[in-house]
């Protein structure tokens, strides 16, 4: 991915891409391994695709741990499905920093769709990506687009700023919040709410529902900006898919208010910088590591550095300087 | 970043990215996933992406999440004894849809006289107990298909 330009698309690349085109399930699943490995096809494959993608309507789900994101998944796709829609999955669990390795299990709660052609879910594992879990998930998402699934939903970690990242990627943030976790401190610290068009009480059944729900329209009101699009509180009960119906109709009229408003358009151009911020930062690490070892390089100026020879902070200007050549 | 930190930039960014993905089933109707539970743990401290779907699976369950999560091994985990009747019929799946690379292999019960019948459906290895997760977690390791490209992504031949 270092060289100077992209090579032309081999002959099994343009295959894919037709099969993919035409149906292939496999096809799919193959060009999100290809997108997700960032191997020597990668860059030619999301050439090809990049032209066909922008018409899925991307929502993101997001919430603590235990909050029901996969059974509520679950529910909207046998929604969407009604609809008529064709949806793509894309179920993130973390990667375990210590090995690597990672447990994928959202899929359990989304089996009765197994049947389905027109669903196709993906489990999808953090990994440590050089340019962000948010790049990484864009690629995956432009796989599903190109091959035409018309909502793609992102089921994110559950924690932390991954799921800020991830949201991003998404054109309507589904925030699922539960009665009865945690104390009224909690939704003020997570940066979570900020970046949530949707918020939905899941678990509604349960004592707590209408405090939760006051705290949470008190939380609103104090937000800074003033938008035109009120973030709607939905409730649902996604065991047993109450609730569901309105949250699809909701989402629905958060892509339309998006569209009419002009705040898709800026809302893309805000995403696209952010990717192309992480990819020029992963580019550049990619080319300095691959000449760590040569003269000047790297592995040279950390032992200048060491040696108090040279300070940091001028070792980057020289070694960027180097790299950008 | 922590994974780019030493060795050649070029070789690691082809292998590290690359990572063995693995499904964890439970065909039929036992209700015992401890082993299997195990086993997925086990593979994910040997580095690997799990997929674990649960109890009471169909072949066809199976074998379409295979295909989804373009996995590079299955591995089936069975204590009821119908594995002679799901085994044949997940093979058999796996074949319509053009996913021969994919590496089987199967732990739980499994009567030592009918391993050899299980080998011959394809299956390519069969873990009963005391088996260690090393061994399961090298074997797959060795004999997993070469990375994912292009070329073999089809599910109709």
């Amino acid at each position: 991915m270092a060289s100077s330009s992209i090579p032309q698309p081999t002959p099994e690349i343009l295959g894919l891409v037709e099969r993919g085109l035409g149906g292939d399930r496999r096809a799919l699943a193959r060009a999100i391994t290809i997108v997700e490995n960032r191997t020597a096809e990668a860059s030619m494959l999301l050439k090809q695709l990049y032209p066909l993608t922008g018409r899925a309507h991307i929502i993101g789900i997001t919430g603590a741990p235990g909050a029901g994101k996969s059974t509520l998944t679950n529910q909207l796709i046998k929604e969407f499905r009604r609809r008529n829609h064709s949806v793509g999955v894309i179920a993130i669990d973390p990667t375990s920093t210590l090995t690597g390795g990672a447990v994928l299990g959202d899929r359990i709660r989304m089996l009765e769709n197994y049947n389905d052609k027109e669903v196709f879910i993906r489990s999808m594992a953090t990994r440590g990506q050089l340019g962000g879990l948010a790049s990484a998930t864009s690629d995956v998402v432009r796989a599903m687009d190109a091959f035409g699934k018309d909502i793609i939903i992102l089921e994110t970690v559950g924690v932390g700023q991954d799921e800020v990242d991830i949201a991003k990627a998404a054109h309507s943030t589904i925030l699922v919040e539960v009665p009865g976790m945690g104390d009224d401190i909690q939704a003020i610290k997570a940066g979570v709410l900020e970046i949530a068009d949707l918020i939905v009480i899941n678990k509604a059944d349960r004592d707590g529902v209408e405090r939760l729900q006051l705290h949470l329209r008190a939380m609103m009101s104090l937000a800074s900006k003033k938008r035109d699009w009120e973030i709607p509180i939905l409730k649902t009960i996604a065991a047993e898919g109450s609730g569901i119906c309105e949250l699809a109709d909701q989402a629905e009229a958060h892509l339309a208010y998006l569209k009419s408003s002009g705040e898709y358009g800026k809302r893309e151009k805000l995403r696209l910088r952010d990717e192309m911020l992480s990819r020029i930062s992963e580019e550049i690490l990619i080319r300095l590591l691959k000449s760590e070892n040569a003269p000047g390089g790297l592995k040279e100026l950390l032992e200048r550095i060491e040696q108090r020879e040279l300070d940091l902070y001028e070792a980057v200007i020289k070694l960027l300087n180097g790299a950008l050549q | 970043m922590r994974k780019l930190r030493k060795g050649n930039a070029m070789t690691q960014q082809n292998e590290v990215q690359h990572k063995i993905r693995v499904l964890i089933a439970k065909p039929g109707l036992d209700g015992h996933d401890r082993g299997a539970k195990v086993v997925t743990r086990g593979l994910r401290d040997a580095g690997m992406e799990v997929i674990y779907t649960g109890l009471h699976q169909t072949p066809e369950m199976i074998v379409e999440a295979a295909l989804q999560e373009d996995v590079d091994a299955i591995g089936l985990s069975i204590l009821s004894g119908a594995h002679t009747v799901l085994f044949p019929r997940v093979m058999k799946l796996l074949n319509e849809n053009n996913m021969e690379d994919v590496l089987v292999f199967a732990g739980g019960i499994i009567p030592p006289e009918e391993v050899e019948e299980i080998k011959k459906l394809g299956i390519q290895a069969v873990f009963g107990p005391g088996t260690t997760i090393e061994e399961t977690a090298n074997f797959i390791r060795k004999n997993v298909r070469p990375t994912a490209s292009a070329a073999t992504g089809s599910e109709k031949r």
